[in-house]
């Protein structure tokens, strides 16, 4: 169910390496990346790429260095940015995952309570409370689109909640997440131009400014981001600087949806790949927990992050200089044979399954990880209740995109027990 | 060989002889003592094998700047709050103490 035909891309093992486009989206959509990403590993593992879309850039692959150059916060900096792409000067937004220390951990700080597990074990009975619903309704015996219906559905109803947003325009959450990770550079040219996509940012700022303003001083016993953002002294007159606001603004509203959305159409995909893992979670739900880590390791949702180095050095024999962009490719960290073994393979309870590069590590790892495995968790333990088959009927269809590896359409019929 | 006392955040002890050379983290793993996480396998860069180490019978080595920054984002940091995959089991720090966490994130 994993292919489909391949589009007519440069063989990755037979030419020559400064010829390919490590960056190329299409290999993501056709999920053809991997042969390429492995020669990477084994030929050039800190590669320099003199041309892209993107410009120039140097990849990372292996699992160990990318954990060396994250714990290196000086010399490889998360500012400006951690896309691959630039904007331009005047359009920056700030946000804490693309901040140094020591404001960056002033900004994490102030939000990180709303994912203590402390906040989410009084999540989970409303998460649960959800998911059964969403599963109760999906039709029987006829085909549907699982990311619609599942998976986009409930990750938007959690971002919802997360910002206790208004909730009959809740849509509008998934929608803009969508639109602020969709750059023509990044996707093949099919994303928004950089004109469309400042509308929807200007959009966002308007609607989360009028939320802020509603909410600053009321006395309402919440956790959801806005208040607590205003609740910290740190962050207080956050609305007052609009581009820290819109930016932190749209890391939380990617941070907490394509991820787990993507995450949770994969385990379908893997579960019909590997049928022997669906045979053994069917039968034992006690590996449920296991088996949501793998499917981060195996979906990785967030391809890479970037860094960008502040002077010059050699790492790895190569010579970096101040200002280069450098690419972390956490896919190809998790198919690394020298940290995981059999890692092309889908096993749920493999040892050390929750040492995964997914999360990113360092200081800048995700800070919604607890939440994103509690939603998966409850997905399986409530759909494995209910259906003794998820079948998927036709190959998903991927995104064309080089940072977030997720599906547009996953047709599939449930059977219930 | 030195003892190592694990307290869970609820109270319940699990007294453990430690093996020198291994970190604290590795054997609470080795041990399946519940509350340490230790999602990156011991390289400092997830914090989620955060402990409170509450009696050493010798000094403990620094908190190094890798080990601060991670520790630094932990919401109930105290002050003897360590990552236990970077405190070798030896001779020198001996037996010790070391309370849990109520979660790790």
């Amino acid at each position: 169910m994993n292919h489909r035909a391949e589009p007519m891309l440069a063989d990755p093992l037979t030419t020559p390496l400064e010829e390919l486009d490590v960056s190329d989206p299409k290999r993501f959509e056709y999920d053809c990346w991997q042969p390429l990403f492995k020669r990477l590993r084994e030929e050039s593992p800190v590669h320099f790429q003199a041309e892209s879309p993107a410009g120039p850039f140097w990849s990372i692959t292996r699992f160990d260095d990318i954990v060396e150059v994250e714990k290196n916060t000086e010399i490889f900096s998360s500012e400006p940015t951690i896309a691959i792409v630039d904007p331009p000067p005047e359009r920056r937004s700030r946000m804490f995952i693309a901040m140094d220390q020591p404001e960056h951990d002033v900004q994490r700080r102030a939000v990180q309570p709303v994912v203590a597990p402390k906040n989410l074990q009084e999540f989970e009975s409303l998460i649960r409370k959800r998911t059964g619903e969403a599963l109760d309704a999906l039709p029987e015996g006829e085909t549907f689109d699982w990311v619609e219906l599942v998976s986009r559905n409930l990750t938007t109803q959690m971002l919802a909640t997360l910002f206790d947003f208004p909730w009959d325009i809740r849509h509008k959450l998934s929608d803009w997440s969508d639109a602020v990770t969709s750059d023509e550079r990044m996707t093949a040219g099919q994303g928004l131009t950089q004109e469309d996509r400042l509308e929807i940012v200007m959009e966002i700022l308007e609607v989360f400014t009028r939320l802020w303003h509603e909410r600053v001083g009321d006395d309402v016993e919440s956790f959801d981001l806005i208040r607590l953002m205003q609740r910290d002294q740190n962050t207080a007159n956050m609305v007052d600087d609009p581009m820290n606001y819109i930016g932190n603004l749209m890391l939380l509203i990617v941070g907490g949806n394509d991820t787990t959305r993507n995450s949770m159409s994969g385990g379908v995909l893997f579960l019909n790949d590997f049928p022997e893992e669906f045979a053994r979670v069917k039968a034992d739900r006690s590996l449920i927990p296991s088996m949501v880590s793998e499917i981060i390791r195996f979906q990785t949702p967030l391809s890479h992050m970037r860094r960008t180095v502040t002077r010059d050095i050699e790492f790895r024999g190569q010579h970096m200089k101040a200002g280069d962009k450098v690419i972390l490719w956490y896919c190809s960290a998790n198919r690394d044979e020298s940290v995981i073994p059999e890692a092309e393979m889908f096993q749920i309870d493999r040892s050390g399954v929750r040492n995964h590069a997914a999360f990113g590590f360092g200081i800048h790892r995700c800070m919604g990880n607890r939440l994103a495995e509690m939603q998966l968790r409850v997905v399986w333990e409530e759909a494995l209740k209910r259906f003794s088959d998820i079948r998927m009927v036709e190959p998903p269809t991927r995104l064309c995109h080089n940072f977030v590896r997720g599906f547009s359409r996953m047709p599939v019929q449930v059977t219930r027990y | 060989m030195p003892v190592i006392k694990f307290i869970e955040f609820d109270g319940t002890e699990h007294e453990v002889d430690a093996d020198a050379g291994m970190s604290v983290m590795e054997v609470a793993m080795k041990y399946d003592v519940p509350g340490i996480d230790a999602d990156c396998g011991g390289g400092a860069v997830c914090g989620t094998c955060h402990c409170f180490v509450e009696e050493s019978a010798g000094p403990l080595p620094a908190v190094d700047p890798q080990e601060e920054s991670m520790l630094g984002l932990r919401p109930d940091r105290e002050g003897n709050s360590r990552l236990s995959c970077q405190l070798q089991v030896s001779d020198s720090i001996g037996d010790m103490t070391v309370k849990l966490p109520e979660f790790q994130m």
